[in-house]
């Protein structure tokens, strides 16, 4: 089974700062995975290395096979790779239809202003957002912008969605409802990876998980051998109890 | 070899003025270091720190260095009144609206000024000797200058690393929002920054009257250059706008030893966008 | 019909402009059409500049340099080579366009302060390189052979031709910008405008994008110089790179709602009509500068969004209608 994604050897270097050291990993079509780690880990600094925002010091990004290490990131956008950010960044002045239909004109598919409509409206629905088409997206609170971030991934129809803390600062009805979406859109064909803090709720989404400590790739497994993984759980999840505790409720 | 009398003969100079150029360039570079705005009200104070030096001196008397103090002090609270008027409200606003904010301010300044002035030439008429140097002759007035140019510098430089306001200017250009945390009153201090820099424009303002005929559109010719040093010596750099403007002032003496003077400006523009491209930071590096 | 409510937005400005054209037929006056000429002229500069800082949200504080050059260029084979004043305009066009290419390649890297500051040291730099150029006359400029406006039928004629190419100009100007506006290119530098990098990530190509704004920003100013100059009967350097005539153009655009298609075309007019009033009026004239600068003041602290700016945060449904 040729992977969607292989990170092979990645390593970034910012001056003197070792950002990331020799990440590696497949990742084939249809998995959600789970990419955790303490804050400062270099998890965004990953995401920035696959889809183009960083060029890498060492090691290959290879998406569909193709080698696509430091491509610019409107090209990594067309070949069918959308991020959300960690800090929202909507276009302000624009409303949220606006938003999403740049979203589906600048993807993979290239659509022109009316397909690209018609995208828009479909998946405004699918994140909930259909009644405030018109609103601009400044006015919406953070909730609302981190489903408009995640309506403009999905409107480009990519086949690898980089999700950077999706759940932060929302509440628990807020997440449950953001983990639905994010399953529905697993189903939908699209892969995911995630980078979260809101342990409960990446364990019992993700099919694998990576867990990084200091730029490295301490961590790689199924979510229950993460939980049990006698390093993670010193550098990150701090309490053998809580695996029981994450793994046994639902 | 007549080209390089030429050249020897012009440079010291403009070495000289290249101090005085450095002065006016500070005063932008400062603003634009510490709150990432372009005043381009500049070459407006510069103007008034001329017709300022033309009163002291033309219709009271009184000696134009001495006359110095009184124009730096209203250069500096004349920054501080239009911070607080144009600046401060739209401080965090996109680049645009201080651009144009400023600008306004320079519009003012300048309709008001021609009401009040015209823009026929004026002149202050102050010779402070000449000094043989065998290859070429130099004006006491530009060697004054350039050393009150060079004091002043001084001056900035130990009220910047040496006295407390200084380090919270320094604080509030590195990071306002830590600045504020630990307590620095950044209001106050960015309305002091500015103010500085006016006074600053004031000052060179001030000395290039004792050089030049000016009238208040004067000091565009001088913004101009002050936006070239800026970029060369780095922004928020003053030491390194001082060094910018002696670059200036020397490829303004050496140029027309080679060929006509009207290329000077083509060079000296040409010079300014290629930084811009190729090592924005200024040759002496920004202040971070 | 209902389609024409949706069209409104462009609608609006072009019969403004088509107002000041027949404007002076109306009345007939030579005068009013001076005036209206005057208008004319801005707004076609003003609606040219704000694809660039309207829509893509570039400042650029030298763009009067498209205007001096294309207006140089244009002037020169009209004068020099007899080419017909239809030849000229397309080549003044032509070259500001190939201007702005090669230029936005190498500034539009630049970002904020420091891409208004290289547009200020591009216009100086073309106008110093001009004042050293013979084939442009140097400093002293060129000056129109008069024995061309015979070619148009005498000197009136060829002024009322000028005036009648100029509104021209202006409804291309605004066509071109509504056209932009609405386009999926427009959409794109609305998001290059908004968050560059997101809209990077998102697809946008905005080098590309960039570069074919600039572009287009600068073709019409071009065609505007060499007609302006055609009419004056001469050029200097001087005057056809005023730095202070970029402020202004800035001034109208932010006065009318930069990113809009109509608010430009308001504030050339505003601006242009207000200047007219201070000019004239004896109180006012020795500081209408300090007065445009004072509004321009108010403006930018209070309603930088521009009038029709304003209006459109206020009143939702005017959204579609006034994009």
């Amino acid at each position: 089974m040729t992977s969607l994604l292989s990170v092979e050897g990645v390593t970034k270097r910012f001056g003197g700062l070792q950002a990331l050291t020799q990440i590696t990993f497949d990742l084939p079509e249809g998995q959600i995975m789970g990419l955790i780690g303490p804050n400062g880990a270099g998890k965004t600094t990953l995401f920035n290395c696959i889809n183009g925002v960083y060029a890498p010091e060492e090691g290959r990004v290879l998406f569909h096979g193709e080698d696509v290490t430091g491509s610019k990131t409107y090209k990594m956008a067309k070949r069918g790779l959308a991020r959300t950010h960690q800090i929202v960044q909507p276009l302000e002045e624009l409303t949220v239809r606006e938003n999403v239909v740049v979203g589906a004109c600048f993807g993979r598919e290239n659509h022109s202003l009316s397909s690209a409509s018609e995208i828009a409206d479909e998946v405004m629905e699918f994140v909930g957002l259909n009644a405030r088409v018109d609103q601009l997206a400044a006015s919406l609170n953070v909730a609302q912008k981190k489903r408009l971030e995640m309506a403009r991934a999905l409107a480009a129809r990519p086949y690898l969605l980089l999700l950077d803390e999706v759940l932060a600062g929302l509440n628990p009805s807020e997440i449950s409802g953001m983990v639905e979406i994010v399953k529905k859109i697993r189903d939908r064909g699209v892969t995911i990876i995630m980078i979260e803090h809101v342990m409960k709720a990446v364990m019992n989404v993700s099919d694998r998980m990576i867990v990084l400590d200091y730029g490295q790739q301490i961590a790689e497994g199924t979510p229950e051998e993460i939980v049990n993984n006698p390093q993670v759980i010193e550098a990150y999840l701090g309490d053998p109890e809580l695996a029981k505790r994450l793994m046994g409720d639902d | 070899m007549q080209q390089l009398s030429l050249l020897l003969a012009s440079l010291p100079d403009g070495v000289l003025l290249g101090f005085v150029y450095g002065v006016a360039a500070m005063g932008l570079t400062l603003i634009w270091g510490v709150m990432d705005v372009i005043n381009l009200s500049h070459g407006s104070i510069i103007s008034l720190g001329m017709f300022g030096t033309f009163f002291i001196f033309v219709k009271m008397g009184i000696n134009p260095y001495l006359g110095l103090i009184p124009v730096a002090i209203l250069g500096l609270l004349l920054g501080i009144v239009i911070y607080f008027i144009a600046v401060h409200r739209i401080i965090d606003a996109p680049h645009l609206s201080s651009l144009l904010a400023t600008f306004s301010v320079n519009m003012i300044i300048i309709g008001v000024a021609t009401a009040a002035f015209t823009t026929s030439p004026y002149n202050v008429d102050f010779n402070m000797g000449t000094f043989d140097m065998g290859f070429t002759t130099i004006l006491g007035t530009r060697l004054i200058a350039a050393i009150i140019a060079i004091l002043v510098t001084g001056a900035l430089y130990l009220f910047l690393y040496k006295t407390r306001p200084g380090k919270y200017v320094r604080a509030v250009t590195n990071n306002r929002a830590a600045a504020e945390l630990m307590g620095v009153p950044s209001t106050q201090i960015l309305a002091l920054s500015f103010g500085i820099g006016t006074m600053l424009a004031a000052i060179s303002g001030a000395l290039i009257a004792t050089f030049f005929p000016f009238s208040i559109l004067s000091g565009a010719h001088y913004e101009l250059k002050s936006f070239v040093i800026g970029v060369l010596g780095g922004l928020g750099n003053p030491v390194g706008a001082l060094f910018g403007g002696l670059i200036l002032g020397v490829l303004e003496a050496a140029v027309p030893a080679f060929m006509e003077s009207s290329w000077v400006p083509v060079i000296e523009f040409g010079l300014f966008v290629v930084i811009l491209l190729v090592r924005p930071k200024g040759l002496f590096g920004a202040k971070e | 019909m209902k389609n024409w409510r949706k069209h409104l937005g462009v609608i609006l400005p072009i019969l403004v402009v088509v107002g000041l054209a027949i404007w002076p037929t109306l009345v007939d006056s030579i005068s009013v059409r001076e005036k209206a000429f005057t208008i004319l002229k801005a707004v076609a500069l003003a609606s040219s500049l704000n694809i660039l800082l309207g829509y893509t949200g570039y400042v650029s504080f030298g763009h009067i340099v498209f205007y001096g050059f294309g207006g140089y260029v244009g002037l020169y084979f009209l004068n020099e080579q007899g080419w017909s004043i239809w030849a000229s305009l397309l080549i003044a066009g032509i070259s500001a366009g190939l201007l702005a290419f090669l230029l936005g390649k190498a500034i539009l890297r630049l970002r904020g302060g420091y891409f208004a500051l290289a547009t200020i040291g591009v216009n100086e730099a073309m106008k110093a390189l001009i004042n050293n150029l013979d084939i442009f006359g140097g400093p002293v400029g060129m000056t129109l052979n008069f024995k061309i406006y015979k070619t148009y039928g005498g000197a009136a004629e060829a002024l009322n031709m000028a005036f009648y190419i100029m509104a021209g100009l202006a409804l291309a100007s605004v066509i071109l910008s509504y056209l932009v506006r609405v386009s999926k290119f427009g959409l794109g530098l609305l998001a290059i405008r908004e968050n560059e990098d997101a809209a990077e990530v998102m697809g946008v190509v905005a080098p590309d994008a960039k570069t074919w704004a600039y572009v287009l920003s600068a073709i019409i100013p071009g065609m505007v110089g060499m007609l302006f100059f055609f009419k004056n009967g001469n050029v200097e350097p001087h005057v056809a790179f005023p730095l202070h005539a970029s402020i202004e153009l800035l001034v109208m655009v932010m006065l009318g709602g930069q990113g809009t298609v109509l608010g430009p075309i308001l504030g050339a007019f505003a601006y242009q009509g207000m200047r007219g009033y201070l000019v004239t009026s004896d109180f006012f004239k020795d500081i209408q500068l300090s007065v445009s600068g004072a509004i321009l003041l108010i403006i930018v602290l209070f309603i930088p969004a521009g009038a029709v700016g304003w209006l459109r945060h206020r009143f939702a449904p005017l959204r579609r209608v006034l994009p």
